[in-house]
């Protein structure tokens, strides 16, 4: 099913400027920030998806979600070629950053992950130092010339991941002796530090309890202002609450697209609508 | 059925005719328990048979060896007069006290706390209670220090073997005379030293500064433990760096293929290949072919590092393999490059498990011998080794030489020189264990 048309998601469409006036939160800007074309993905022999069409826009915060083995991880995977590191997995299609073919052989797959950073589903910070899990990415990229930049960096991406008052004091302690809440929140401090224009999160509150959740949505809301963000969820009223576009997998399909509000309030196609109450999934 | 009543109540609390409570299912349940107990009866008895021999082999060991921790020594007051040694009176060139004739002058020194030593028999008697090695090392001690000339001090002189086995009680002094190696005379001495309290045997430091020799009661293990030891360090260069690159590669970077399923096929068989095959390779490649030398450290290390490198190799795969693949989705999802990803972060978790592994193939490296008697590292070497290239034994090697000499004095030697090595075989060990423990992190 690949009859999603990609009109759709563009902001002249009647639908999709109606979603933006009811928005209450600043307008984004209405460029496109990453798109895809017809993307398939094999895992040797077996079509895990089938050929997505798919806009991303910038400053809007997309759900993807589906059923299990629907696809949607692995999408999401694709749009910084996480997928590579997979021996039998193949990519074929466009997707494109600002214009430009990530799958280009000139493009360099590190600049491309700098510029698409990634949360994951199971905190993983490096068993390091709070301090080191936030400056490693910083280091490697050279963002910063002297010391005093670095701890900037540090400091401005625990702030804006919520965490600095509860980590400042103890900067020197390992990342691993944190929550799971706040490890979770390390971890987008972490892909923060980079200065990303995307960021992908892979079911990042499946591993964390009610209240860390609710931390981290607020944390989405308003990270928002600065960064694109895809994120793939399981929980449906997640994503009605933090995303403004939803996109809809089934068994390597993208279903359906479009503002959250209507897929959830009044889904075209009857696989979302089994979907979102509940009778399958 | 009531010998298991402590664990088997007689009748079950739900004895009754269900399925489950009747006669058939509670003989089904003491049978299972039966069972359970024959495993775990097995199980223990499998145990202490195991703690029982090492108990004998250890009991054995040690009281065939512990004598050779220990050595005889007769003190006497030598009076070093330049006209008694033979030297000219107030020389104190070293080349000319090396001609001194210290041997005569220890012998008259010994033989004035003694009666009975009045003619050329009896002198040669006393002269074979003393070690060989007892006036050379009063002469090395009047050539470092000439000022002793002229003066009469007290001397510690290394006992011969044979004396040293008397006062260990390991010679039957009733047998007839010709059935031992010391002579009714020489007895007749020995106990006037030990009645005058000149005789005593304290620890022998000895045995841990001296290399190899001739004579028993001069034998040590210092030469064996440097020549091990710079064979270790060449073996730990060599396979260390090597089984890290491999593993790495094998592991993070090679795709999977036949080619690579071959290499690690190889692999694992050549862990089980017997090391005596390493040392023909390395008699026939290093020093037929390459020309270095026979009996070299640097020689034994490299035979050492062939049989070492396919365990270091599995082991560093293993623990390259047991780091969380969330670790490297981290660091690549951070735009990290793959030779980031390994180095600052897979390698460094994976380390305890590597240097784990790599000290446990040291350790069979240090105990191994077959390769080490094909590269000629079995010679009679005096001396320790001074470089990697100069020849030396290993402490295994070692081990085997004393092994096959007929004098008693190395059979406990052998028992020693055993206990060194098993000594470093625990520290090593352990050192793995500690190592594992210290850098084990959570993630």
């Amino acid at each position: 099913m690949t009859n999603v048309n990609a009109a759709e998601a563009q902001p002249n469409v009647p639908g999709s400027l109606r979603y933006q006036e009811a928005s209450p939160v600043a307008e984004p800007g209405l460029s496109v920030k990453m798109t895809s074309r017809g993307v398939e993905v094999y895992y040797g022999d077996k079509r895990a998806l089938h050929g997505i069409d798919c806009d991303i826009l910038t400053n809007e915060v997309l759900a993807l979600i589906g059923p299990s083995g629907c696809g949607k991880s692995t999408f999401l995977r694709c749009l910084n070629r996480m997928n590579d590191t997979i021996d039998v997995c193949r990519v074929t299609g466009e997707i494109t950053l600002d214009g430009e073919d990530i799958y280009d052989r000139r493009l360099d797959v590190v600049q491309l992950r700098a510029r698409v950073g990634m949360v994951f589903q199971k905190p993983n910070p490096f068993p390091k130092s709070i301090f080191d899990n936030i400056s490693y990415g910083p280091r490697i990229h050279g963002l910063a010339r002297t010391k005093d930049e670095l701890h900037q960096i540090v400091e401005s991406s625990l702030q804006r991941a919520g965490l600095w008052n509860e980590v400042k004091d103890r900067l020197d302690d390992p990342g691993t002796g944190l929550s799971g809440g706040q490890q979770q929140r390390l971890c987008i401090a972490r892909a923060i530090a980079v200065s990303p224009e995307v960021i992908l999160m892979d079911e990042p509150c499946s591993a964390l309890d009610p209240i860390a959740t609710a931390h981290v949505e607020e944390l989405i809301d308003e990270l928002r202002q600065n960064y694109t963000i895809v994120i793939v969820t399981h929980n449906m009223q997640q994503a009605a609450r933090v995303s403004q576009k939803t996109a809809f997998f089934h068994l390597g399909d993208l279903v359906e697209h479009g503002p959250t509000e209507e897929i959830f309030t009044n889904p075209r196609d009857e696989r979302t609508q089994g979907y979102i109450t509940g009778r399958y999934g | 059925m009531t010998d298991h009543a402590a664990t088997v109540p007689d009748r079950p609390a739900f004895a009754g005719t269900g399925l489950h409570t009747s006669d058939a299912a509670v003989r089904r349940l003491r049978a299972r328990y039966a069972a359970n107990r024959r495993l775990q009866a097995m199980g223990i008895g499998a145990i202490s048979l195991a703690l029982g021999l090492l108990g004998i082999l250890l009991i054995t060991m040690v009281s065939a060896g512990w004598t050779a921790f220990f050595q005889t020594y007769v003190t006497v007051e030598v009076d070093l007069a330049p006209e008694a040694l033979g030297l000219e009176p107030g020389t104190t060139e070293p080349e000319a006290i090396r001609r001194g004739d210290f041997r005569e002058v220890l012998i008259d020194s010994v033989a004035a706390r003694l009666t009975g030593v009045d003619d050329a028999t009896a002198r040669r008697a006393l002269r074979d209670m003393l070690a060989a090695a007892a006036p050379i090392t009063l002469r090395n001690m009047v050539m470092d220090n000439p000022a002793l000339l002229g003066q009469t001090i007290e001397f510690r002189a290394l006992a011969s073997d044979r004396v040293d086995q008397v006062y260990k009680g390991l010679i039957d002094r009733e047998l007839v005379e010709d059935r031992r190696t010391i002579s009714d005379q020489q007895l007749r001495f020995y106990d006037q030293m030990v009645e005058q309290d000149i005789i005593a045997a304290p620890f022998n430091w000895r045995f841990f500064s001296t290399a190899d020799s001739r004579t028993p009661e001069s034998a040590g293990i210092w030469g064996a433990l440097v020549g091990s030891f710079y064979a270790l360090s060449v073996c730990f260069l060599i396979s260390f760096p090597m089984a890290i690159a491999a593993a790495i590669y094998l592991e993070e970077f090679a795709p999977k293929n036949r080619w690579t399923d071959l290499i690690e096929v190889n692999i694992n068989n050549l862990a089980a290949v017997p090391s005596i095959v390493f040392g023909l390779l390395g008699l026939a490649v290093f020093i037929q072919f390459f020309g270095l030398p026979r009996s070299a450290p640097l020689v034994g290390g490299m035979v050492l590092a062939l049989m070492t490198l396919p365990t270091i190799v599995i082991a560093a795969r293993a623990a390259l393999k047991a780091v969380p693949p969330s670790i490297r989705e981290g660091a690549l999802g951070m735009g990290a490059s793959k030779h980031q990803t390994i180095l600052h972060h897979v390698l460094p978790l994976a380390m305890p498990g590597i240097l784990t592994g790599t000290i446990i193939g040291l350790a069979q490296a240090l105990g191994e011998t077959a390769p080490l008697l094909m590269i000629g590292m079995n010679a009679f070497i005096t001396q320790a080794p001074d470089s990697i290239t100069s020849p030396a034994t290993a402490l295994p090697t070692q081990i085997y030489i004393w092994a096959d000499h007929p004098e008693r004095g190395f059979v406990a030697k052998t028992s020693a020189g055993i206990m060194v090595l098993l000594g470093f075989l625990i520290v090593m060990n352990g050192m793995a264990i500690w190592l594992r423990k210290k850098f084990e992190r959570r993630w």
